[in-house]
């Protein structure tokens, strides 16, 4: 089933100094449960989509349909993770996770129940009174996942959440987002510039132009297993070279 | 004796610091006034134009068994006040000025210029609007910490994450639980840092008001005092007013510290 659809969208910025054409005509069509990700060259306007899709900005022309609605502004249905954390320091890594549901005013002893579950489940169970600078980059980032999580979004948006991490973190945190994302058949939409990211961690790749950006190509690595074991996949190396090729043209 | 760790030798040498410093800092104190009132004993220096400490002591007695008490409850109700008054408008304009794009924009300049204007500038204008009483002494409090209030507060606000902000509002929350649940939790510490200059300022604030129009209070008595030469009352005067501020003061930083310790 399609959840989400951008049908032939283009975004022009306005700055003082110029008009930029960011987007020309981007169509994608996502399947519901599936994790696509976007890379191409840095500056293309990858976050712009995710912009877009959020609702916090509308495209110049064409439109974007969540569920065959029409999106133009925020309600809420989007979840965002971003590079850093942005946990709230004065909150419990608890308080954090409710913050979804306590700014939609769905924060019910259900919900409650759902995100306890959701922090015991992924590990973070005896840091739930703690505060996030008690944890660990890797643990904030997990906890930041379940605080999108909390609120049940149709829709994960993550854009680049794992490059402020140091390498070892990554690939774990890596492993642990994408199996999260799994167990709770989420659509992920993943906006990178690492190729080795995309590939261990998506269904699909979709390659971005350089600016005006446009839909490029689209891969479908088809690779089974975590993360890792994607990146210990033989045919890990020839889709990189592929899609390296891709992206520096 | 029992040999101390490293951790212990290291505690106990940031301790034996911390007590060098005290014991330092009194014997400032000590010296400054024992020098001055020895000067005074031996006539280096004229205690009719300098005042000593013991002549001052003697005027403080003589003052509490009189209105000393009234006077300082007095200096300390309008500093308050003001205070209290100054930082709730500012932070209520600075949340305003937040709000309202247009309205940041068009108030800046009127911002910066009344931020450099000196408010004494005013005291007639005050005056002549109020009368010579409280209400004008506390105005004068206001209007010298409503202005830096409003910009640090403001600044405070701008500084915060644009990707909190975001985060927020693709939750799904308005502007009220931006403000709320973001802005003001994350601004706490500036918050502090405000309170603090403010209790600076609206000290000076109901001095200046008091030296304007007063008939009572801690101002009018130091300018008494000066009026009538009696510069052990504009001492003994200055003295209470500096102890007074340094207990508004350290009441601040302990809500700090409480602060500090809850986030």
């Amino acid at each position: 089933m399609e959840i989400l659809k951008i049908d032939d969208v283009s975004l022009i910025y306005q700055t003082n100094d110029a008009e930029t054409q960011a987007l020309q005509n981007v169509n994608l069509s996502i399947e519901d449960g599936e994790f696509v990700a976007i890379i191409g060259p840095s500056g293309c306007g990858k976050t712009t989509i995710l912009t877009l899709i959020s609702g916090l900005m509308k495209p110049t022309s064409g439109a974007i349909y969540l569920d065959g609605k029409k999106i133009d502004k925020p309600v809420g249905d989007i979840g965002y993770m971003l590079q850093r954390d942005h946990l709230f320091a004065w909150r419990t890594i608890l308080s954090n996770a409710l913050l979804g549901p306590e700014l939609q005013k769905k924060k019910t002893p259900e919900t409650v129940e759902y995100v306890n579950g959701l922090i015991e489940k992924y590990g973070l169970g005896e840091f739930k009174k703690a505060y996030p600078r008690q944890l660990s980059g890797g643990m904030r980032q997990r906890a930041a996942l379940i605080r999108t999580l909390a609120y049940r979004p149709k829709i994960l948006l993550l854009d680049e959440p794992f490059s402020a991490l140091d390498y070892q973190t990554r690939l774990s945190v890596c492993d642990d987002v994408h199996r999260i994302i799994k167990s709770e058949k989420k659509t992920a939409v993943l906006v990178t510039h690492d190729i080795s990211e995309a590939i261990s961690l998506a269904d699909r790749i979709v390659v971005l132009s350089k600016r005006p950006a446009t839909v490029k190509k689209v891969y479908t690595p088809n690779i089974e297993g975590t993360p890792l074991k994607r990146r210990e996949d033989e045919s890990f190396s020839r889709w990189f070279d592929v899609i390296y090729k891709d992206v520096s043209t | 004796m029992k040999k101390r760790t490293l951790r212990e030798q290291y505690l106990f040498d940031k301790k034996k610091d911390k007590l060098i410093i005290l014991a330092i800092q009194i014997a400032v104190l000590v010296l400054f006034f024992g020098l001055w009132e020895l000067l005074a004993q031996t006539g280096a220096i004229d205690s009719f134009i300098t005042s000593c400490p013991s002549r001052m002591l003697k005027t403080l007695k003589l003052l509490a068994r009189q209105d000393l008490f009234k006077h300082m409850g007095i200096t300390l109700l309008e500093c308050v006040c003001g205070f209290v008054l100054a930082t709730l408008l500012g932070t209520i304009i600075a949340i305003l000025l937040w709000w309202s794009k247009t309205l940041r924009k068009v108030l800046e300049p009127y911002l910066v210029v009344l931020n450099s204007l000196p408010k004494i500038a005013l005291g007639p204008i005050i005056i002549i609007w109020l009368g010579a009483g409280y209400q004008a002494i506390i105005t004068m409090t206001v209007l010298i910490c409503i202005i830096v209030t409003i910009m640090s507060v403001l600044a405070g606000f701008m500084e915060c994450d644009e990707d909190k902000i975001l985060l927020m509002r693709a939750m799904g929350a308005n502007k009220f639980q931006i403000l709320f649940k973001l802005l003001l939790p994350s601004s706490l510490p500036n918050l502090i840092s405000v309170l603090k200059i403010n209790v600076g300022l609206s000290w000076v604030g109901v001095i200046m008001g008091e030296y304007l129009v007063s008939s009572a209070g801690l101002g009018y008595l130091i300018i008494y005092g000066g009026q009538v030469f009696k510069l052990d009352l504009v001492m003994a005067s200055t003295a209470v007013l500096c102890l007074l501020a340094a207990i508004m003061y350290a009441s601040v930083a302990l809500l700090e510290k409480y602060v500090k310790k809850s986030r």
